[in-house]
């Protein structure tokens, strides 16, 4: 069954809408239309026209205060402030920088929270996948960081979500253990191809896993840039050249020392 | 031993090179007046010290009244208070006094933290329900128990009513203060995180505020035990015929010291006590969060 959307002509005021499940390879998950927000009379981001696809993974990249967690927020229904138009499906999850367990739950209630009819069976599975079945009984203050962000994305996975949403997810990992996610991560994009948005401001991070790259920029997308070449057949020279054209899109000059002055100085 | 001179032991027993150049009678008697020592650090240590400030007390106060020749009407000594403490168990006496007090206080502790809880949900959880409420529970707050006593005794007459009531009223606010203020303290990213989980706001109360506010209701609950026996007491002095507080009274009318001591005692022992309940609940409700103390 195709998705129903909504016929966009009409919709002037913000909205965001369900879409009925069904899943197609491929399909459009998420439509964005004339996306906008503004804090206090100053506009944050406008006119931002945006499609994701089932079973690809988008990496949302931009400088700090670009807008990019404002837009995440808005596709997890976290912004009711919004204006424009967003479709999203129901079944989404999203993961924080900070993993947020509750500390008072065990891990595998943790990840529980929110799913009907959920047994523990279905919560040591969740675990299995990504590699911490052994601390479902662990207290979350007891985790270490990659453990807590890995019970972090088994509570996201265990939705089943056509719509993953991650917020800089490893953005508090030490630089070995962040590694070991991204092969974490690509292999559940792998398995449940949901439609991921990683929002991120680590270049090397969206090379490294992203089928779909997005800057953001001056309050709108100034690149949509799809390479080639999947994340993990990408070789030396292309990343060379893309991690270089993405630093570029961003004002980054990693050879200009003063690169933040003038930054700062627009 | 030359070649190593230069060296600063920084990490070790300190014992350094002699040991190793002592004879064995030597190492004995190290190691005997080490043992002596080691038993002695572990009572100073061990959690058996809680009782070694009760018992110097205890000790002093024996000693002054012996040295001291100090009349028993002025000062029983803890031996006498003992004894009057065994007649009054063996006729009946303190456990009627104890049952008729620990009821009340049940009763009080158990109607003011239910009222107490619900006003801070309500205030803690809608704007609304706070504008009504808490300005009131301020102003109330500050009013003085022990005056209202009056009020409350021609309000419900001179039974258990008046007493119980009065104590609800005092747990009230320690529980109500402290609630709402765990309540609206439960970190806002927990709350954002169950709400994108697809918690409804039953779930988000049940699953994230609730236990969230749970350490500071718990606070809340430690006042209000102690409150409530200093409330009941003075119930229970101006108007009772059973109780603790009763107990008091008559015996300072009758100038029995021994008595009063005795009701003292059971005071601070009770007192122990409620914190000792509050101390398991934490154990079993925080066990969350005995992981960062260990």
């Amino acid at each position: 069954m195709a998705l129903e959307l909504r016929d966009l002509a009409d919709s002037q005021q913000p909205s965001v809408q369900l879409a009925e499940p069904s899943r197609p390879l491929g399909e459009t998950v998420v439509r964005i239309r004339g996306y906008g927000r503004e804090f206090a009379g100053r506009t944050v981001l406008s006119g931002i026209d945006l499609d994701l696809a089932d079973g690809e993974l988008v990496a949302l990249l931009g400088t700090s205060g670009s807008g990019k967690s404002t837009l995440l927020r808005a596709l997890a229904g976290l912004d009711p402030g919004a204006a424009g138009h967003v479709q999203v499906p129901r079944e989404r999850a999203i993961a924080f920088q900070d993993h947020r367990l509750l500390p008072w739950k065990r891990v595998w209630r943790n990840v529980l929270i929110g799913v009907p009819k959920a047994t523990r069976a279905n919560a040591i599975a969740a675990l299995e996948e990504v590699g911490i079945a052994a601390r479902a009984d662990a207290w979350p203050g007891t985790l270490s960081g990659g453990e807590a962000q890995r019970a972090a994305l088994a509570r996201a996975f265990i939705r089943n979500p056509r719509l993953l949403l991650l917020d800089e997810p490893f953005g508090s990992l030490d630089a070995l253990t962040r590694l070991r996610m991204h092969a974490l991560l690509r292999e559940l994009c792998r398995r449940h191809h949901p439609a991921t948005l990683l929002v991120t401001h680590d270049v090397d991070e969206a090379v490294a896993l992203a089928d779909r790259i997005l800057v953001i920029r001056d309050g709108g997308i100034s690149l949509d840039h799809r390479p080639d070449a999947p994340p993990a057949a990408r070789t030396g020279p292309e990343v060379i050249v893309l991690r270089a054209r993405l630093l570029e899109e961003l004002g980054v000059d990693p050879t200009d020392p003063t690169t933040n002055d003038q930054e700062s100085g627009d | 031993m030359s070649a190593v001179a230069d060296y600063e032991v920084v990490v070790g027993t300190g014992a350094g090179p002699d040991e190793a150049v002592s004879g064995g009678s030597g190492r004995t008697r190290r190691s005997r007046s080490r043992g002596a020592g080691d038993v002695l650090r572990a009572v100073w240590r061990s959690r058996w010290t809680r009782f070694g400030g009760p018992l110097i007390l205890l000790g002093l106060w024996q000693l002054a009244v012996t040295i001291g020749h100090t009349p028993s009407v002025q000062m029983p000594s803890p031996s006498y208070v003992v004894s009057t403490a065994r007649h009054l168990l063996a006729d009946g006496t303190l456990e009627a006094a104890l049952v008729a007090s620990l009821r009340r206080v049940v009763l009080g502790l158990l109607l003011g933290i239910s009222i107490g809880t619900a006003l801070a949900l309500a205030s803690g959880l809608s704007r609304v329900g706070e504008r009504l409420i808490d300005p009131i529970m301020h102003m109330f707050r500050t009013m003085p128990v022990l005056a209202l006593l009056p009020l409350f005794i021609i309000w419900f007459g001179i039974g258990e009513k008046a007493k119980v009531f009065l104590i609800a009223w005092a747990v009230i606010f320690p529980i109500y203060i402290n609630t709402y203020a765990g309540v609206r303290s439960v970190d806002s990213r927990l709350v954002e995180a169950g709400r994108v989980l697809g918690l409804g706001r039953g779930g988000l109360i049940r699953h994230v505020i609730l236990p969230g506010a749970l350490p500071q209701f718990l606070t809340g609950l430690r006042l209000a035990m102690g409150i409530s026996w200093l409330v009941l007491v003075a119930a229970e002095e101006i108007n009772a015929t059973s109780g603790l507080g009763y107990m008091l009274i008559n015996a300072e009318n009758l100038l029995q010291t021994n008595v009063m001591f005795v009701g003292l005692l059971v005071y601070s022992l009770l007192g122990l006590a409620s914190d000792v309940i509050v101390r398991l609940i934490e154990r079993w409700a925080l066990a969350w969060r005995s992981s960062f103390v260990t």
